[in-house]
């Protein structure tokens, strides 16, 4: 039974059944690496995906709670986002597997609420574990990403 | 970093390490007198290009610089390509860096004789290897440039991968010149750069490769790997560590949609599909029953009053256990009657719970094996790989990824996971991709813990308050015990630390002794492995013995490295104190604690500022300086330094895996709790200059916080913290 998804601004046909966490469609059927598995419970945010630009964790929503909504992976950063040259920038990643999930938690931010503080960056970011600790410059970088000219129309947007 | 050994305790015991290896492959052909890196390479395909194993230069003159070691975080990639390229003379804009494969003879890590990443030692093994590796591959060029030119070599000069000769204002690029170059013999001993002439080397310029990637989804990962006809695996284990199976029921499992297989292996029952999700819902499906008569049933309230009663001298110590001396010296009856101090710590188990569960993927087809995945210690996943499949270690291949963080996890002498993965892929066969993929549950569960252990100290002082006797039991859990690079002494791993510390080595009279004792959960090193323990009692018994001699820590420590000649302690201590503003008062709210310790042959010293809020402390500034010789990449000194504190901070405040009836009680992020950002602390890292080689960086940032934090708390309310981590519930 095909199911249509809309990730990254495309449709996407997939065969999983409903019950299957959105995390495993995305890498297994869709072939998208960006999301990662970490915890499997919604603990520690590497899977963190935009849903309608609001930031889940794609490990615990079922894919029939995704249809019809618009799915954005980093991925849809393009590559030149203002969070990804700060990123950069700052050398943020360390092993960079929770990255993924750090910069759509970010983007999320940023998106909502263009120049952050402190507390805001905290609450948006608490969701998202970083084992190497890479914390202060993911804060630094937000921070700097956060003055820099918006990014050109992109579906964190 | 994140494992093995300490490279100064490897490099006494290299030679019989490297020959515990090898005669655990060829036995008796030792006897012939080759090398075990080339016993074990034997079947390894090797094919290198004019300038060696560790540099290859594209016809477009792209210099692509070779690592033999890991990256999982701690930016070797970055340090190690820069030492290339600085004597290479590259344009470092467009350096690249890619993973070598696994071939032990050639990529040997030197101070562990086989090809491996740990003990803080990627930079400080490599040091001299890639100097040598870029400074020879320079020199072919300048010979070519030379030949061409009909110029002096010693008039030649190279920068950013062009070759100039000012007299004749001629030059060239590398890629002008590869074809010449690459037919000129390379140099046995190149010159070498003086230091002093370093451009690239401790510059601001030595920055990560690999953040882009990381920043876009697209770097490779074990999880990541795809290929056509993979199935995907997932292991039922046991509850409780030595159970094994005793029957299963693969009925169910095998209903659910996508579930191909299912099989017993040693370590459990493996269920195979073609996807991810289909492999979990099949293992929910199986009914396995475990036969527990060998098993650990002890829970973590017995061991640690039964180590606390052994340590005390109270009951019978358990069969076989004895006390071993790990530091003894002077008399302790002629101590002098001084005040006495006495001081009990305990340390739990701890998780190292990596951002990437542990997983692999493996192809076995006859005797051929396959392996794709995040290798730390590759010659021993080749080994234990090989004994699997009957096969030459050398000929089992290994494409080495990203690894999503180890901490000393994936530097396993049984290669837990990975033979797992090769279990599975045997019994696939027909060279087919089996991706085994173990959840967060599977991975707290399972073990490999930072061992639990507890202190007893008793320590006179004399009439200023300085120690003249030091005695000091230890109880825990040998890292080494079966690892085929066992100890020819004492377990250093379990007390290295305390062993060697300058507070003994300004202290008289010393007695220190060591008890392991044998537990069914399997334990492993954690990011600075002894030091996770013993910087911690050190450093906060250091402040408490300075409380009661009425002395400042930081007085009472400069006091005690002069007596002990730590002439890298203290300065290290006096940077770090200067620059957190030591002699003047705190912030309003916040107390400072301080704390110094050296691991990997690198001393860190710290000063945090800490509160308490609703009794649990929060760290604010951390003011660091670490003495690491050396620093190739600076911003990754401090990367590792932000990192390692915060690893340590996480398991301070909260790190503890307990056993219930020898059941592991943590399970996932929700009860093993984590550092998350807004508690995480703005760390500041100062380099103390130096002039000698390289020293470690991944692991010595991660023991020093958590005595710090101890000592504000004991300068706040006079509390002393007796017990890791800190907060309780």
């Amino acid at each position: 039974m095909a199911t249509m998804l809309d990730v990254n601004g495309k449709q996407v046909s997939v065969n999983a059944d409903p019950d299957t966490p959105l995390l495993w469609v995305l890498r297994d059927e869709v072939g998208l690496t960006g999301p990662k598995f970490g915890c499997g419970i919604a603990q520690c945010g590497a899977c963190t995906v935009l849903a309608d630009g609001s930031p889940v964790r794609s490990c615990s929503v079922p894919v029939s709670a995704a249809v019809g909504m618009k799915i954005a992976t980093v991925e849809s950063l393009g590559g030149s986002h203002p969070l990804q040259q700060a990123w950069v920038k700052h050398d943020v990643p360390q092993c960079g597997y929770c990255q993924s999930g750090q910069l759509m938690s970010a983007a999320a931010l940023l998106a909502h609420n263009p120049h952050p503080s402190d507390a805001d960056i905290d609450a948006a970011m608490d969701g998202n574990i970083c084992r190497c600790g890479t914390y202060q410059r993911i804060r630094a970088a937000i921070k700097d990403a956060a003055t820099m000219p918006a990014a050109p129309a992109s579906t964190a947007a | 970093m994140n494992a093995p050994v300490n490279p100064q305790a490897l490099k006494a015991g290299t030679s019989r390490r490297e020959l515990m290896i090898g005669a655990t492959v060829v036995g008796g052909a030792l006897l012939v007198g080759c090398s075990p890196g080339d016993l074990l390479s034997i079947g390894a395909k090797e094919d290198f290009g004019a300038f060696g194993p560790f540099v290859k230069i594209a016809p477009d003159g792209a210099v692509t610089v070779i690592s033999k070691h890991i990256e999982f975080g701690q930016g070797n990639h970055a340090g190690l390509a820069a030492i290339l390229a600085e004597e290479l003379d590259a344009d470092w804009d467009r350096v690249k860096v890619e993973q070598a494969p696994a071939i032990a003879k050639v990529y040997a890590n030197l101070g562990m004789g086989v090809q491996g990443t740990g003990g803080s030692s990627a930079i400080s093994n490599s040091w001299m290897q890639l100097r040598n590796a870029g400074a020879a591959a320079r020199a072919m060029f300048v010979e070519a440039a030379a030949n061409k030119w009909s110029a002096p070599a010693g008039e030649i000069t190279v920068k950013d991968s062009v070759v100039s000769h000012a007299k004749s204002g001629k030059t060239a690029t590398f890629a002008e010149l590869l074809p010449d170059a690459a037919k000129v013999t390379p140099p046995k001993t190149p010159t070498l750069k003086d230091p002093k002439a370093f451009t690239l080397i401790g510059s601001d310029r030595v920055k990560r490769k690999d953040s882009l990637a990381k920043s876009t989804g697209t770097a490779k990962f074990t999880q990541d790997v795809h290929m056509p006809n993979m199935l995907v695996a997932m292991v039922a284990h046991a509850p409780r560590f030595g159970a094994t199976v005793a029957s299963f029921d693969a009925t169910e499992a095998k209903k659910v949609k996508g579930v191909v297989e299912v099989y017993q292996i040693p370590t459990g029952v493996a269920v195979v599909a073609d996807n991810t999700y289909a492999a979990k819902k099949g293992r929910e499906a199986l009914k396995v029953t475990w036969n527990e008569d060998n098993a650990e049933k002890r829970g973590t309230d017995k061991l640690a009053a039964d180590y606390a009663d052994w340590a005390a001298g109270k009951g019978p110590l358990p069969e076989k256990a004895k006390w071993e001396s790990f530091e003894a010296k002077g008399d302790l009856a002629k101590a002098g009657s001084g005040q006495v101090f006495e001081a009990t710590y305990d340390f739990p188990y701890l998780a190292h719970a990596t951002m990437e569960p542990m997983n692999c993927v493996a192809q076995v087809s006859g005797g051929k094996a396959r392996l794709t995945f995040g290798s730390q210690i590759p010659t021993v996943d080749q080994l234990n790989t090989a004994k699997i499949v009957g096969m030459l270690p050398g000929a089992v291949e290994i494409e080495t990824l990203f690894a999503g963080g180890s901490f000393g996890r994936r530097a396993n002498f049984q290669s837990d996971y990975v033979a797992e993965c090769v279990q599975i892929a045997k019994k696939v066969g027909k060279d087919r991709p089996v991706k085994l993929v173990w959840t967060r549950e599977d991975d707290m569960t399972a073990g490999y813990f930072r061992p639990m252990v507890h202190h007893r100290l008793k320590i006179v002082t004399d009439k200023d308050g300085y120690p003249t006797a030091w005695t000091h039991k230890v109880v825990t859990q040998s890292i080494m015990k079966g690892s085929p690079m066992p100890s020819k002494g004492i377990d250093e791993t379990a007390v290295e630390g305390a062993k060697g510390s300058p507070y003994l080595k300004a202290t008289p009279n010393v007695d220190g002794q060591l008890m392991l004792t044998d537990v069914g959960a399997p334990v492993l090193w954690w990011r600075s492995v002894g030091a996770t323990h013993t910087a911690f009692v050190m450093e906060h018994t250091i402040d408490q013995l300075a409380k009661k001699a009425g002395k400042d820590p930081v007085a009472y420590r400069l006091e005690m490295y002069k007596r002990a000649g730590a002439d890298r302690h203290a300065a290290a201590l006096q940077l770090a104190a200067d620059k957190a503003g030591w002699t003047s008062p705190a912030p309003a709210g916040w107390t400072r604690g301080v704390a110094v310790h050296e691991s990997f042959g690198s001393v860190v010293a710290q000063v945090a500022e800490v509160k308490l809020v609703d009794g649990t402390p929060k760290v604010g500034r951390v003011v660091t300086a670490i003495d690491c010789g050396t620093a190739i990449a600076k911003d990754q000194v401090a990367a590792q330094v932000e990192g390692g504190t915060c690893y340590g901070l996480s398991a301070a405040l909260f790190g503890k895996v307990t056993l219930k009836d020898g059941a592991v009680e943590q399970t996932n992020f929700d009860t093993y709790r984590v550092l998350r950002n807004s508690e995480a602390p703005t760390v500041e890292t100062y380099i103390v200059p130096s002039g000698n080689a390289p020293s470690g960086v991944g692991e010595p940032g991660t023991p020093v916080i958590a005595p710090a934090v101890a000592n504000a708390i004991l300068a706040m309310n006079g509390q002393a913290t007796k017990s890791l981590p800190f907060v309780k519930a």
